[in-house]
């Protein structure tokens, strides 16, 4: 009874606070809504991050990799065809007289993603420490190259456009749910609990019959295809992306949001998530209050990040394990515990 | 075909690139060493070196490179304070994450400092005179070249005296080996650490003298590609040693150097792909580093 009450809190928290955002976002003025949107996206992105590093301990660079991957393979699915000839002229032939809906071009990023995760995954899951957070981030390099410059499977360094904007506050919202409740199942399985418990102590739990290596590959590669899928998200949010978009910013930025929550729960990446990205929002929309006809380089235009990175650094070093403690939520206990 | 191409120009920028990128990461391996801390803003500490250079360029060359030395030792040592000191004992993920939040920090306010003036970037153009060559036996060297691999040469010499013959050396070396054991047997563990970090504070400050020399133009990105680039190298080489590290650095910049010398831009777009495939290859063969001998070699695999 406690324990299912505690399982539906540590479900319920994520999604309500989720379904809250989807539905304030309904209200606010367009100009505004776009913030709610990068903050429900923001959450899909950290929770797909989650489910291989938090699950796991081990750090990676790489897991926005799999988010690029999951959105040009959205996006250039996704442009009408009619336009699509116009647009993307070195494309496969495949590619280029083809075009898929909404839902499909999700299901084929996160496909992708897995897939992807998978492959890399096979080698590189036997590292772990540093040498697993330099051997990831070649990998992020290396997407990152193949993307900019292969002009046969997407636009090269030139921005992709003319995406559908499909992903509105109804898409984001139920999106974001769809990541969570995938990772919330999967640390309730066996195989999630398995990888929990070798990131307390690799040792033992492999002497308890754990196969770590098995275990992170199958995180990563479940954390590869939720990537995919809110790359997929966010490219049908923007509707043109560029590849320095899902590169070394955002894999800066989705980490210390992580991180800021609390890197061990799902609850610490929901919150971290929409923390940092409700901050950011408020941050800039308050820059332009103040300056309604700001000049570009009037001082508050920097002002927005240098408050932003000392919020950062001041949480992490105050809170080294995040503003939920990297526990998952749950209900204010009276008297002692149970 | 390539060989032909290389000639003794290319060379030597590329072994003064490597003496640079060995620096860096001389001072990236002695915070690890004590901390256990990667510090991914150490690009910035170089970066406000660089615009120390910039707005003092019009002081003497002497007091102009003090003050770079002055603001960056500084720097260090008040990062240290305020950001390493209350992290010390957390997880590699924290730490990490908390220098990049540093570093942003201080991009961001570099941004504002340097936006004063309208435009974006600063000249720091004191010590332009050594790009010109020189001729040595027939060929053509950047003076720049030959001042990089002597002020490289001579710091880890320095270095190396200062770790083994000094009693503050040697409680920093063994610190880096087992800081608990040490600080039972009477290290003092602020104060070796202090000691890395001014250290490595004056590495970063000599760095930024000597990249503004190429890169006179200063913006608030300055030095953070090479940052990344380095620490790729450092953990490639073997972050546990220090001398691995450094020759991790050397490595990696010789390479660039070497790479961006020989290859015209057109047939080197794939290029990045291929050396990060070789940064994963030598990782998976040795994970614990490519210079990296010994019983530690084998133990950070699954």
């Amino acid at each position: 009874m406690r324990r299912s009450l505690d399982a539906l809190v540590q479900l319920g928290a994520p999604v309500l606070l989720v379904v809250a955002v989807g539905l304030v976002s309904t209200t606010a003025s367009p100009s505004n809504q776009v913030y709610f949107l990068n903050a429900l996206v923001a959450v899909a992105v950290v929770v797909s991050i989650y489910v291989f590093v938090g699950n796991s301990g081990v750090l990676s660079f790489g897991q926005i990799s799999f988010v690029a991957v999951g959105a040009f393979a959205a996006g250039v699915m996704t442009v009408p065809l009619e336009s699509k000839r116009g647009v993307l002229t070195t494309i496969f032939p495949l590619l280029r007289d083809h075009t898929i809906g909404n839902v499909p071009s999700l299901l084929l990023a996160a496909a992708l993603g897995g897939t992807f995760a998978l492959v890399v995954g096979l080698p590189l899951m036997r590292l772990t420490g540093l040498a697993a957070g330099i051997a990831t981030f070649a990998v992020l390099e290396i997407t990152h190259n193949i993307l900019r410059e292969w002009t046969k499977i997407g636009p090269g360094a030139t921005t992709l456009s003319l995406v559908p904007e499909t992903t509105g506050p109804l898409q984001a919202t139920l999106g974001a749910l769809v990541v969570i409740g995938v990772a919330f199942l999967y640390q309730r399985t066996r195989l999630g609990r398995q990888l929990r418990a070798s990131r307390e102590d690799p040792a033992a739990a492999a002497g308890v019959g754990v196969r770590v290596h098995l275990q992170r590959l199958w995180a990563f590669t479940l954390a590869g295809a939720l990537g995919g899928f809110a790359g997929g998200l966010l490219v049908h949010q923007l509707g043109s992306i560029t590849t320095e978009q899902v590169y070394l910013e955002l894999t800066f930025l989705t980490l210390a949001m992580l991180v800021v929550g609390g890197l061990t729960s799902l609850w610490g990446a929901v919150v971290g998530a929409l923390a940092v990205s409700g901050l950011d929002s408020f941050l800039s929309e308050a820059e332009n209050g103040i300056h309604p006809f700001g000049r570009g380089l009037d001082l508050p235009s920097g002002t927005r990040l240098v408050i932003l990175a000392s919020l950062m650094a001041i949480v992490l070093i105050l809170r080294p394990s995040g503003l939920t403690g990297g526990r998952e939520a749950r209900l204010p206990r009276l008297g002692r515990r149970a | 075909m390539i060989l032909a191409a290389l000639d003794f120009q290319t060379l030597s920028d590329a072994v003064g690139l490597g003496a640079i990128y060995a620096l860096m990461a001389v001072g990236i391996g002695l915070v690890f060493g004590v901390l256990r801390l990667v510090n991914f803003a150490y690009g910035q500490l170089i970066m406000a070196g660089a615009y120390t250079l910039a707005f003092t360029s019009t002081w003497p060359l002497w007091a102009s490179i003090l003050a770079c030395f002055a603001v960056v030792v500084a720097l260090s040592l008040a990062m240290e304070t305020a950001v390493f000191r209350p992290l010390r004992g957390q997880s590699p993920a924290v730490m990490l994450v908390t220098t990049f939040a540093i570093a942003f920090l201080l991009q961001a306010i570099a941004l504002i400092v340097d936006l004063r003036d309208g435009t974006l970037g600063e000249v720091a153009p004191s010590l332009a005179y050594l790009n010109e060559p020189v001729t040595i036996a027939g060929a053509e060297v950047r003076k720049i070249t030959l001042v990089s691999i002597a002020v490289a040469a001579g710091a880890l010499l320095l270095l190396a005296l200062l770790l083994t013959r000094t009693t503050i050396g040697l409680h920093t070396r063994a610190a880096a080996a087992d800081f608990r054991t040490a600080r039972l047997l009477g290290v003092r563990a602020n104060r070796v650490i202090a000691f890395s970090v001014f250290l490595s504070g004056l590495l970063a400050a000599a760095v930024a003298v000597l990249m503004t020399v190429q890169l006179p133009l200063v913006s608030p990105d300055f030095a953070l590609r090479d940052t990344i680039v380095v620490l790729v190298g450092v953990v490639v080489g073997g972050i546990d040693r220090l001398w691995s590290a450094t020759l991790g650095g050397f490595a990696i910049g010789f390479v660039s150097g070497l790479i961006n010398g020989l290859l015209p831009t057109d047939k080197t777009v794939y290029l990045p792909s291929a050396v990060f495939a070789l940064v994963i290859l030598v990782l998976l063969l040795r994970p614990a580093g490519l210079f990296a001998w010994g019983r530690r070699a084998a133990a950070e695999r699954l």
